[in-house]
């Protein structure tokens, strides 16, 4: 089966080889509204006018990462020629078409000698922007399935779940659960039927990266679920997508097709015993559905509310049987694991947190897209080396990451090395990727409001801390915002921190208070200057209060 | 319960029922398609009307309490039509932070509407999703199913009164 593979990754290396020249037009989502599907027409159409279709060949590509320049289009990528054009409009292809033989477009052109691209270390995003991800062919040339083939031939499934416990790979959806030790449950609890869920319901506000690995890299996903359900002993699996994502899902649904065909997903997979399907399941815009137990009431046709843990899903999950649940990014790096060993992931990032991370960039910051780090990158180094710094005149005062159930961190922790455990010491926490960068025009405590507001809006309504509280929490946060707070609100708004924080069912409600605390914790001045300024001698009464009670 | 094996009448002839009906056949007439079905209705009709609830319902065996409970807990359903045209507003944070709650309240003085409502005629449509993902363009606004980044005020009202007017003329 193997050789099939080779012989396949043979023919399409002899198929790109009968083309001198290569052009890859950018088609995941961000570059897609800003007409990047009109712009390969126009390549198309170009091509064939010059009478070059024998020499040149357009492809569209995944996510190349610079969002902030697209449309973007590469011309011979993958070799020393290469050329990265931005912004390109409809009227710059001939221009493009026509310089292919000789000194590239000065006006149009990148350079792709900058650290955005330079000190990435691309292991989950390795093919994104590279292989058309609307062709199994290009992901089989790119070592596709090879770890999954491997994996299901030549070792036992915990010959698998060892080399990912030994790459120290922890679960990119926020919490950072070691992936191994998840897998080694699943695989050791009881139960004839056993699922793998991908959990691609990306809720965060300003993360966008799992959307990216599934509209750039669809089969990687497949791949990972399939090498996941070898090791636990599960033949069905399920991706939970985000409705709102269309473009992903349509991607996914070719991607099981064609996988379906290559014998790499179904039953006998390449002609061993092993059989593994999938099947996409829509969410349809609930936030509350990222949580597991919520997202499994959703898989079953329910509201999405989440039940009490334990028993957790690894042993009582979907209709009752154990189930993993990982997410798009941990799951994407299943396959690079196995196929190239656990210790080979584990050389990169810190003592706690190996491997990479990929962060989607956005706010007031001049490089938005997406990036990929070693764990172990400096803040600073995201935001000014790679980010390219503030995109407005004026300083970064924070970045948020972790989305609602995360925190701001002041600028003054620009050094911090990040990884699961710095993060959360500051306040905040990985999250799925989210990185917003904050300018000095932002107030904080509008920000925590904001955040306040989605929690208040996304609570399922199930527990009461979690549906009151966020209520009463944003109603305070409103009053400072409309600079009418008091020291009261103050007091009570850190007590309901503390109350919604530690008597909620899930982690929605758990982290909500996550924005407050921080905001107050590092912006504490800026609440101050949110209240009515009180007569002289209430200050008094107010601590006076303080000890009574 | 066991699902149903045969077919119900749908509530009319209309043929959009079939792909409806499709839907369920795919997933075994099992409650837990109800999801998926309730996404085939809404792509089908626009919305989720009070027939096409009770139809799924008995179609799937499935208690209307249940029905009604997924369709009005998921923000993606929508129970009333929406208007000849529509406006999402992202309010995802990169967009909230690079102004579009100034746009959110210019269409809505302008347009007398608040999202999640239609103008009384019926043209325009306003709402407001939670994060389009793509934060890179940001501030976002959809128009009619097209995407457009970083989009200003001025620009936005414009395209909208545009669309509005393009219908009356």
């Amino acid at each position: 089966m193997l050789e099939r593979l080779e012989e396949i990754a043979a023919t399409e290396q002899l198929f790109a080889e009968e083309f001198a020249h290569t052009v890859n037009v950018c088609m995941a989502a961000g570059c897609m509204s800003s007409q990047s599907g009109l712009i390969k027409e126009a390549f198309d159409k170009e091509i064939e006018r010059g009478g070059v279709e024998r020499r040149c060949r357009v492809r569209g590509t995944g996510c190349m990462g610079l969002c902030a320049a697209g449309p973007l289009v590469t011309v011979d990528s993958q070799t020393p020629d290469e050329v990265l054009y931005q912004q390109v409009k409809v009227e710059d292809v001939p221009d493009i078409i026509n310089a292919l033989e000789g000194q590239p477009v000065k006006r149009l052109q990148c350079s792709i000698d900058i650290p955005f691209f330079k000190r990435q270390k691309k292991i989950v995003l390795e093919n994104s922007g590279i292989i058309d991800p609307e062709r199994i062919e290009e992901y089989i040339a790119r070592d596709g399935y090879s770890a999954l083939l491997r994996a299901i031939t030549e070792m036992s499934p915990s010959d698998v779940i060892d080399e990912i416990v030994a790459s120290g790979l922890r679960g990119r959806g926020g919490g950072g659960y070691p992936t191994g030790l998840k897998w080694t449950t699943v695989a050791k609890s009881d139960g004839e039927v056993k699922y793998v869920i991908c959990n691609a319901d990306e809720g965060d506000p300003g993360a966008f990266m799992d959307r990216s690995v599934l509209e750039s890299d669809p089969h990687r996903i497949l791949e990972g679920m399939a090498i996941a359900g070898y090791a636990i002993g599960a033949s069905q699996g399920y991706v939970y997508v985000r409705g709102e994502y269309p473009l992903a899902v349509a991607r996914l649904k070719t991607a099981i097709r064609q996988a379906r065909r290559s014998n790499m997903l179904g039953s006998g997979i390449g002609g061993t015993p092993f059989n593994f399907h999938v099947d996409i399941r829509l969410g349809a815009g609930a936030f509350v559905c990222g949580e597991e137990t919520a997202l499994i009431a959703s898989i079953e046709g329910k509201r999405g509310q989440p039940r009490p843990r334990p028993p957790y899903p690894a042993e009582y999950g979907l209709w009752g049987c154990p189930t993993l649940i990982n997410n798009v990014e941990t799951l994407a790096s299943v396959a690079p694991i196995v196929r190239n060993g656990g210790e080979w992931y584990a050389q990169y990032g810190t003592a706690t947190s190996k491997g990479t991370k990929v962060f989607a960039l956005a706010g007031g910051i001049r490089n938005t897209g997406l990036i990929e780090v070693p764990m172990g990158t400096s803040l600073r180094d995201i935001i000014y080396d790679i980010g390219g710094g503030i995109s407005a005149m004026g300083e970064c005062k924070a970045i948020q990451t972790g989305g609602p159930s995360g925190g701001c961190i002041p600028a003054a922790y620009l050094d911090t090395l990040v990884d699961y455990e710095s993060l959360a010491a500051l306040g905040s926490i990985m999250g799925s990727g989210g990185m917003i960068v904050m300018d000095e025009s932002t107030s904080m405590v509008d920000v925590a409001r904001y955040f306040m507001e989605f929690c208040m809006t996304e609570s399922c309504g199930r527990c009461v801390p979690c549906r009151v509280g966020t209520v009463h929490m944003y109603n305070i946060l409103d009053k400072f915002s409309r600079h009418e707070g008091t020291q009261d609100d103050l007091v009570l708004l850190e007590k309901l921190c503390d109350m919604v924080r530690n008597t909620s069912l899930c982690g929605l409600g758990q982290t909500a208070p996550n924005p407050v605390l921080s905001t107050l914790r590092y912006f504490r001045s800026e609440y101050m200057d949110c209240m009515i300024p009180e007569p002289d001698g209430a200050e008094i009464i107010n601590e006076t209060l303080e000890v009574a009670q | 319960m066991t699902p149903r094996t045969e077919k119900l009448e749908p509530p009319s002839d209309d043929k959009r029922w079939r792909i409806v009906q499709a839907t369920m056949q795919r997933n075994g007439f099992e409650r837990d398609g109800l999801i998926e079905t309730l996404h085939t209705v809404q792509e089908s009709f626009g919305f989720l009307d009070d027939d096409s609830l009770r139809y799924v319902a008995a179609s799937l065996n499935a208690p209307l309490s249940q029905v009604y409970g997924v369709s009005t807990f998921y923000h993606l359903f929508s129970l009333k039509p929406a208007g000849k045209h529509t406006c999402v507003v992202c309010l995802g944070t990169a967009c909230y932070i690079k102004g579009i709650p100034l746009l959110l309240k210019e269409i809505e003085n302008e347009f007398g509407i608040k999202a999640g409502q239609t103008t009384p005629d019926g043209q325009l449509s306003l709402m407001t999703a939670r994060c389009l993902g793509s934060c890179g363009l940001a501030p976002v606004a959809v128009f009619d199913g097209q995407i457009d980044g970083k989009v200003n005020v001025h620009e936005a009202m414009a395209r909208l009164k545009a669309l509005q007017e393009g219908d009356n003329a």
